[in-house]
């Protein structure tokens, strides 16, 4: 294949797919503002849809569209399959930023933004496979890790296009306005419907897989996909080694390192929303270049081994690098001598409730705002009083401390500790097309390979926060305790994928 | 390797089990109609419990393929599928 086609083909592939994750990430990252729209608290109906909206979306409906797309894909061909899906998330992100409010259209609203949000889940099941396999089907044997690592990288990118793209609609407005009822939080949802275009106007340019398009000439394509995936024995224990032994670990990896990272600033380091979502974007700048690298090396090497060393390195590392940002915005770290008041804002909460919030900045160019809610006369004249933060400290100060800005030698400290998270995420996902493309035939690789991805970063990823909180809750005593979810089925993956799998690279994917 | 192999299949067919054993015991203690987290949240539990348990069960299958032996050999190409 010449290499402007293979370039087309690839670039394709990976436009459409990072718009498919930029599309289903906007929804989580405007959670609480969609969730302020559709959701009203009170609303026991609102409460059980948003609730679905959360947790089928990724749970239920991912793994359900791998296997509704992985069959038509088996059946139809890739092309349009992946078009297809291509077509439901954009329109439904689209339709999101459409939908008016709880406040106008009542319980419609909500209901409205479950089902957009399933049919996201449904699309998403079925785009990754399509995509991973279509690039596959059209790359030479030496090559396979290399050209579908580009497919690795959208995931990652499609992140990074939806940090930067709130932040940049949030930065240029004020909270009322980004929050309203129409207001700027629903522009990533319109410009969607750009970007779809765009990809679906290529994408509809490209020629169908040409291995599949070979099997259907000869009339060997699938009859039932999905028997011959899940029912055939010798296949389904392919299936069952690929989830157990390399996409199960890859998925808890991954979301470690993308997601619970950026909520692990926001929420548990308590670092303001700019400095944590830069410091996001700029590890991932960094991180994804090794994407390809992995993929080029897995050529070379074979797949195995980078992705059970990243999971290796994941076990090993994940508590002291959680561990080192938790300390290093520990408030008395931070303080490092006098803290200077440089703001007080107050406001009523009610007639004898008072929140004071005062904003401190410290010699070593770090800054923090104490909040603290406190009836009329005790804290607040207390609180007020002082200049020094040290002193206050020592006075047994109640209240939180957040808004925490690093200063510019822990923010790069951070970027790094982010990067190498994001790191281990390339070193396990940049291999992976490639590694499960290898293992199932051309008639039915759609479907065997579309349901493990998904159950893997759908359900073992999407669960870190859940069992996170489940630890939390249960051993209070230790901040990091929820890491011990990732850290286990890692291990547990590279344990199996260590034992289980081999190293060999499958040099024809024409059977 | 092999007896590793068949030997560790007695681990993943009992950790399944065990799984969904401990997902159901930690539903019953936090399940909390009153509570505001999520895992106070039935429908959660519901959910995780109902996607987990064929994943578990998949466990088992996988545990009881190595102990029989089938992962022994591995399919050189898609014609042993």
């Amino acid at each position: 294949m010449k290499p402007t086609t293979i370039r087309s083909v690839i670039a394709a592939s990976s436009a459409g797919t990072m718009i498919e994750w930029y599309d289903f990430y906007i929804f989580g990252m405007l959670a609480k503002t969609i969730s302020t729209q559709f959701f009203p608290e009170g609303n026991a109906t609102a409460a059980l849809l948003s609730t679905l909206a959360i947790f089928a979306a990724g749970f239920i409906v991912r793994p359900f569209g791998a296997l509704v797309f992985g069959r038509l894909g088996d059946l139809i061909g890739r092309k349009y399959t992946f078009l297809l899906t291509l077509v439901l998330m954009g329109g439904s992100t689209f339709l999101i930023g459409l939908v008016p409010g709880y406040k106008s259209i009542g319980i419609a609203a909500p209901l409205l933004v479950l089902l957009l949000r399933l049919i996201q889940g449904l699309a998403l099941g079925g785009e990754y496979g399509g995509a991973a396999t279509y690039v596959a089907e059209h790359s030479p044997a030496h090559k396979r890790g290399f050209y579908t690592s580009w497919i690795q990288t959208t995931a990652t990118l499609g992140l990074f296009v939806a940090l930067g793209v709130i932040m940049l609609v949030k930065l240029n407005m004020p909270d009322d306005a980004f929050n309203a009822e129409w207001g700027g939080w629903r522009y990533p949802f319109w410009i969607s419907i750009l970007l779809v275009i765009v990809s679906v106007y290529i994408r509809l340019k490209m020629s169908e897989s040409p291995l599949f398009s070979k099997l259907k000439s000869e009339g060997k394509i699938s009859a039932n996909p999905l028997k011959e995936s899940f029912r055939h024995k010798a296949n389904f224990k392919m299936v069952l080694m690929a989830l157990f032994g390399a996409v199960m670990g890859q998925g808890v990896v991954w979301y470690t390192g993308q997601f619970y990272a950026q909520s692990f600033l926001e929420n548990s380091c308590k670092l303001e929303f700019e400095q944590s979502r830069t410091i996001m974007l700029w590890a991932i700048a960094f991180a994804t270049p090794f994407f390809v690298f992995w993929g080029w090396l897995s050529d070379k090497i074979g797949r195995k081994w980078i992705m059970m060393t990243g999971m290796l390195l994941g076990v090993l590392l994940y508590r002291p690098v959680f561990s080192t940002l938790l300390q290093d915005t520990d408030i008395k770290k931070l303080v490092k001598g006098d803290a200077i008041l440089v703001k007080t804002d107050t406001a009523y909460k009610t007639n004898s409730l008072i929140e004071i919030r005062n904003r401190y900045t410290t010699k070593n160019g770090a800054s923090f705002t104490n909040l603290m809610l406190d009836t009329l006369g005790t804290s607040y004249t207390k609180v007020g009083g002082f200049k020094a933060l040290s002193s206050v400290l020592s006075q047994d100060l109640t209240g939180t401390f957040i808004d925490k800005k690093v200063n510019t030698g822990t923010y790069w400290k951070f970027v790094a500790l982010v990067f190498f998270l994001i790191f281990l995420v390339t070193m396990v996902y940049g291999p992976i097309a490639a590694f499960l493309v290898e293992m199932f035939p051309t008639k039915i690789r759609y479907t065997s390979m579309s349901l493990p991805y998904h159950i893997g970063n759908g359900v073992f990823g999407g669960l870190v926060p859940f069992i996170g909180l489940l630890l939390t809750t249960s051993f209070p005593s230790d901040p990091l305790v929820g890491l011990w979810y990732p850290i286990g089925i890692a291990a547990l993956c590279l344990l199996i994928g260590a034992v289980y799998l081999r190293n060999k690279i499958d040099e024809n994917v024409e059977d | 390797m092999n007896s590793v192999k068949r030997a560790l299949g007695f681990i993943w067919f009992i950790l399944a089990p065990a799984v969904v054993y401990f997902l159901v015991d930690r539903a019953i203690v936090h399940i909390d109609p009153a509570g505001k987290k999520d895992i106070n949240n039935p429908v959660i539990w519901v959910i995780i419990i109902g996607i987990f348990t064929p994943i578990a069960i998949g466990l088992m299958i996988f545990g009881w393929y190595a102990i029989k032996g089938e992962y022994d050999h591995l399919p050189e190409s898609s014609s042993e599928l």
